[in-house]
């Protein structure tokens, strides 16, 4: 169970997030949909402690992190997986390095059953066979479903995806949300997405909380937010330029 | 109204700075409880020295070889001209190029080469979220990457000072003896008889601090970078610049400091 409270985080003069309150219940999957630059990444970072806020609370299995000293999260950010938006593989070690990375740190793994586990996570992402490959030599889609493959290798409780299906073409796009779908369900893995991608976001979630100036403006089922009647949401999710959201620049 | 302006721009810079020397003091903290606590694999400390220490050893060798060369020629013929003969040039040489040129110089290049490198790569990891893709998968940047640079720029810079100062006497040995035709038994003479261990722990020491200066600037740049590309280059730039800023200037503090407590005084 995750608990957001009034969180508050700012840049310098850019306040991002304004007072986010969300509540997310063990096993579901919740979708944050918003424009691009509202801080639905650092929303993300700062669920996992990667980036701090500034002010209010944000709770994980009953213990608030905010405040938290990094010795003590570091156990509560090993039950998080997160697929960056941009894949984030480290360069310098090959597919199957990286899948393994999460691996080594748990201490009674031995070697012969990380390679099993490596192998077996990018079958799941439709990948087998391309451990000794090294990111450069993959496309974008690929290093997508690599760094999801790494997420999951670890047995994660939380799993957060920055924008799963982004760059992918829309066949790969609805094997992800199979995927992700086959997490919730199998594995029991409580998952929060990011996506503008509306037609994932109505297949793969529970729930979807759009975030609109540094708050949610509305959360609901995927039946609910589409027959919202707040012009905002209505507006995101029909992808209009026409409404109450305004388009800088 | 102008002085105001100019008294809100230090302020600011001022907090800036602070906020800066702040963090990577934090940043070093952190490395040195992290040493004690977690020690660093052994295979990634022996591979970032070979980064730092290895690879620099061909350009260490040219630029003290020249500085030993162009140091030498200027000592034998200033005191060729004023004493009828050149002199001094071993101990001259060996004195300068083992307590201040060799760690200067192994310094300022490291500064430019590693600290590049290492602000480079890790600016890079930052904007690219694989720092924080370590913390996701249960490792802490600051030991599996900060601790095995600084480690081996400890061992690395002192070291390369060493041989950076045998090299620029060997290059003013070169043309002492070439050029202004010293015997070449008064030149290593000299420096049996007079250059002593405080000499080489006068530098040797200095180049430590040099290290501690261009891994922790560099390694604080980078991981305090953002903003894509751009982010990375001025993150490189400003870690080689500050680095040999401070090299610069805490050459003469710690030398008064050295010379004060007696470390390298003839
Ligand atoms: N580390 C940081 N330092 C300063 N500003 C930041 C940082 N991270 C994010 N921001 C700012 O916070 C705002 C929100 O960024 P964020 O990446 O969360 O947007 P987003 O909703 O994920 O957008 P997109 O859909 O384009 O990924 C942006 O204005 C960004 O410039
Ligand atoms: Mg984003």
């Amino acid at each position: 169970m995750i608990k957001i409270r009034d969180l508050h985080k700012s840049f310098g003069d850019n306040h991002v997030l304004r007072g986010v309150n969300l509540d997310i219940v063990d096993g579901e999957t919740i979708t944050i949909i918003g424009g691009s630059g509202e801080g639905k990444t650092v929303l993300l970072k700062t669920i996992m402690g990667l980036v701090r806020p500034d002010e209010g609370m944000v709770q994980i299995n009953g213990i608030d992190i905010a405040g938290l000293k990094e010795k003590r999260l570091e156990p509560i950010q090993g039950k998080f997986g997160m697929l960056f938006q941009g894949a984030a593989l480290f360069d310098s070690l090959t597919v199957g390095e990286n899948v393994a990375f999460g691996l080594h740190y748990l201490k009674d793994m031995p070697e012969e059953d990380i390679r099993v586990k490596v192998s077996r996570m990018l079958e799941m992402v439709g990948l087998d066979g391309i451990e000794n490959l090294k990111p450069d030599e993959l496309s974008g889609g690929m290093k997508k479903r690599v760094s999801l493959a790494r997420a999951i290798a670890r047995d994660p409780e939380y799993i957060l995806y920055d924008e799963p299906s982004t760059g992918l073409d829309p066949i790969m796009a609805d094997v992800i949300n199979e995927l992700i779908i086959h997490l919730q369900g199998e594995l029991k893995i409580t998952s929060i997405a990011v996506t503008h991608d509306m037609i994932s976001a109505y297949k793969i979630s529970n729930r979807i909380a759009m975030l609109y100036k540094g708050r949610i403006e509305e959360v609901g089922t995927p039946r609910d937010i589409k027959r919202t009647k707040n012009p905002v949401v209505k507006q995101f999710i029909t992808g209009s330029s026409k409404g109450p959201i305004k388009v800088q620049g | 109204m102008a002085n105001r302006n100019i008294i809100n721009f230090l302020g600011k810079k001022i907090i800036n700075i602070s906020n800066h020397v702040g963090k990577a003091t934090q940043l070093f903290e952190a490395t040195i409880r992290c040493m004690f606590t977690a020690p660093a694999e052994l295979k990634s400390v022996l591979n970032q020295i070979s980064e730092v220490g290895i690879r620099s050893l061909g350009v260490i060798l040219l630029s003290s070889l020249f500085t030993g060369m162009v140091f030498s020629f200027h000592m034998c013929y200033v005191t060729n001209l004023w004493l009828g003969s050149p002199a001094l040039a071993g101990l001259g040489i060996s004195v300068a190029m083992l307590k201040e040129l060799g760690p200067m110089i192994t310094g300022l290049v490291l500064a430019g080469r590693v600290g590049a490198q290492i602000s480079a790569e890790l600016g890079t990891m930052k904007v690219t979220e694989q720092i924080d893709a370590l913390y996701t998968l249960g490792t802490n940047p600051v030991k599996y990457l900060y601790v095995p640079r600084f480690i081996a720029c400890m061992i690395a810079v002192p070291l390369l000072t060493m041989y950076a100062g045998v090299i620029g006497i060997f290059g003013g040995f070169l043309v002492s003896a070439q050029k202004f035709k010293v015997p070449s038994s008064v030149f290593w003479n000299e420096i049996i008889e007079y250059v002593q261990v405080g000499d080489v722990a006068h530098g040797v020491i200095k180049a430590f601090f040099f290290g501690l200066i261009i891994v922790t600037v560099s390694c604080y740049r980078g991981l305090d970078c953002r903003g894509g590309a751009e982010g990375v280059g001025k993150a490189t730039t400003s870690a080689v610049v500050i680095s040999m800023i401070l090299i610069l200037i805490s050459d003469y503090f710690l030398t008064t400091i050295l010379m004060t407590i007696g470390i390298g005084v003839e």
